[in-house]
């Protein structure tokens, strides 16, 4: 930059995108907080006006139930603990089963990394949902999975893996696993081999070297790819709704049902604005890495 | 990482990743084939590609979504575009901090609050100025564009920020305006990833249920929404039908950007451009 006020080029550059941003990610944020606090009626959409006029007096209608419910009846408590539980799995999951995959991708030969990755990504770009329905004929309990576990003797009858919570875990785990792996392998390439190299040279043995030199450099990646994973697996709605069982409420499921079902406007804005403030916080820490979110597209 | 000894568990590390990896997506296509349900029949039949091609529903809804997912990406690929490329060139301006935090909004945010939250803008926009009647294609359009701005965005940022800038700089030493610079220099430059995070963002629309859930009208449901809805009943071997004609279709078009990208038409085409001649 040679000149140290912007042009209108460079202006309208930001200003185009940073306008649409304001006006359809942080109003629809405010119009959630607004609706949080209205009075539940019988009308489309079903709230009543924040304000109304009657015989001259102005009467302002707010009502705090949807937090009070949120933080007092128990059935919210259960599910975002189902759901943090499930989302806390799930990134184990994914991290034990992710890094490996990673790490060995990142080892490969360099003319065969980039197949690998593609390979890694491209059942992400296939509908998740047909992914969940491919695991449900997987897992049902006339599916291959049951006929294989019978054929070994692991099992003398078939178990009911389908509408439990390891068919969810399962499933998000599966689902999920790109969001890690790719992160993951941003920065285990970079990971400078002759470090592990002088290490065993040096005569340390391979469990060690893991422990002191590969996992402390790879801690950028794990703790970038368990948020990716995390966060937004704390409000999936659709794995646990299709394979899992309904007796395991999750967060996801309840603002769906008061919202759809129930039509209480400002209880689900009250749950989304409760789960927004709980899951953003660990997020926005990462906001000053954009490009790293580069590595998962 | 440089070439090193690939130890045999990094071999059973790969087979096995890439077994969990695709073993669902061989069980779609297999039983497409099949004659009755999964698990039961193993005779060759093209049955649930004809029902398919007789059920006018998921015709009607696949239809909707693919001019959905052409529309909304072809908004958020240039403002996805500007984003990146503003985020990458200008270090400072006022605001710097919040635009990245709203970019970030919906790559980590579940998409149950995203879905909702759109739904209570236009609620309340509707309440306000009564624009908006009723959920439909425009506010789709939309929402899905929002999702999508974000993800181009972050691709572009990353092509850009690493790259030096001289090019841009002889440009303007030789005269050309600042937008004859960003629209025959620095745009070509991004363009391997604007068409990545167009397609990305193509393919997030064309797969999303819950978003749209929350915006689409019975009359504007979108092919995810009919399969949802479906799936919710129980098993349809037609799904197996459709998702082997999904598979199909991006590995084609994941294909054939990877193979253009190889062939270089991309960096051929730009070669020919200005940006040389100023360079």
């Amino acid at each position: 930059m040679k000149k140290s006020s912007l042009t209108l080029v460079e202006r309208l550059t930001i200003a185009i995108p940073f306008a649409w941003l304001l006006t359809f990610l942080a109003l629809p944020l405010i119009s959630v907080a607004a609706l949080s606090i209205h009075v539940v009626a019988d009308s489309i959409p079903p709230v009543a006006p924040l304000f109304s006029a009657n015989q001259g007096h102005l009467a302002l209608h707010v009502s705090m139930r949807g937090f009070q419910m949120v933080f007092e009846d128990p059935l919210y408590f259960v599910a975002f603990r189902n759901a943090l539980v499930n989302a806390a799995l799930t990134t184990a999951g994914c991290i034990l089963i992710g890094f490996p995959i990673a790490f060995a991708i990142a080892r490969s030969p360099a003319r065969r990394r980039n197949l690998y990755v593609l390979l890694a990504i491209l059942p992400f770009w296939t509908s998740f949902l047909l992914r969940a329905y491919a695991w449900m004929g997987l897992i049902r309990d006339s599916g291959p999975i049951n006929a294989l576990l019978l054929f070994l003797g692991i099992i003398s009858k078939p178990v009911a893996i389908l509408y439990s919570p390891t068919a969810v875990l399962l499933v998000m785990i599966y689902s999920y696993l790109p969001f890690f792996v790719l992160p993951m392998y941003a920065v285990l390439e970079k990971l400078p081999a002759d470090l592990l190299a002088a290490a065993s040279d040096l005569g340390a043995r391979p469990a060690y070297v893991f422990r002191t030199v590969t996992v402390p450099l790879s801690m950028p990646g794990i703790v970038s790819g368990a948020i990716l994973v995390f966060v937004p697996a704390v409000g999936e709605y659709v794995i646990p709704e299709l394979v899992g069982s309904s007796s395991t409420m999750m967060i996801g499921g309840i603002l769906w049902e008061e919202f759809f079902q129930n039509r209480d406007w400002p209880l689900a804005a009250a749950i989304a604005l409760v789960t927004f403030g709980l899951l953003m916080l660990p997020a926005l820490l990462l906001r000053r890495r954009l490009g790293q979110l580069a590595a998962v597209s | 990482m440089n070439d090193v000894q690939q130890r045999p568990w990094q071999t059973v590390a790969l087979i096995l990743g890439f077994a969990f990896l695709y073993t669902p997506i061989v069980w779609i296509i297999y039983f497409s084939f099949s004659g009755d349900l999964p698990g039961s029949g193993s005779h060759f039949s093209l049955h649930w590609y004809r029902a398919l091609l007789a059920n006018s529903e998921l015709g009607a809804a696949a239809y909707r979504s693919l001019v959905l997912a052409l529309l909304s990406s072809a908004i958020a690929a240039p403002l996805g575009t500007l984003a990146g490329i503003g985020l990458a060139q200008l270090e400072h301006f006022p605001g710097r901090s919040i635009m990245i935090a709203l970019l970030a909004i919906p790559i980590f945010a579940p998409e149950i609050l995203l879905g909702f939250s759109f739904l209570m803008l236009f609620a309340s926009a509707e309440a306000v100025t009564g624009w908006s009647q009723g959920k439909g294609m425009l506010t789709l359009v939309i929402a899905h564009a929002t999702l999508g701005a974000p993800i181009v965005a972050s691709v572009v940022f990353a092509r850009v920020s690493g790259r030096d800038r001289s090019l841009e700089d002889a440009a303007r030493d030789l005269g050309a305006r600042p937008l004859r610079v960003l629209a025959t220099v620095t745009v070509p430059l991004a363009a391997p990833g604007i068409l990545s995070g167009w397609l990305l963002a193509m393919t997030l629309s064309f797969d999303d249920v819950v978003t749209s859930s929350f915006l689409a009208g019975p009359e504007t449901a979108t092919l995810p929404m009919a399969i949802f809805s479906g799936l919710r009943v129980g098993l349809d071997p037609q799904i197996n039908a459709v998702g082997t004609l999904m598979v199909v279709g991006v590995t084609a078009i994941v294909g054939i950007s990877f193979a253009a990208m190889r062939l270089g038409l991309l960096t051929s085409w730009h070669r020919k451009g200005p940006a040389d001649g100023a360079g």
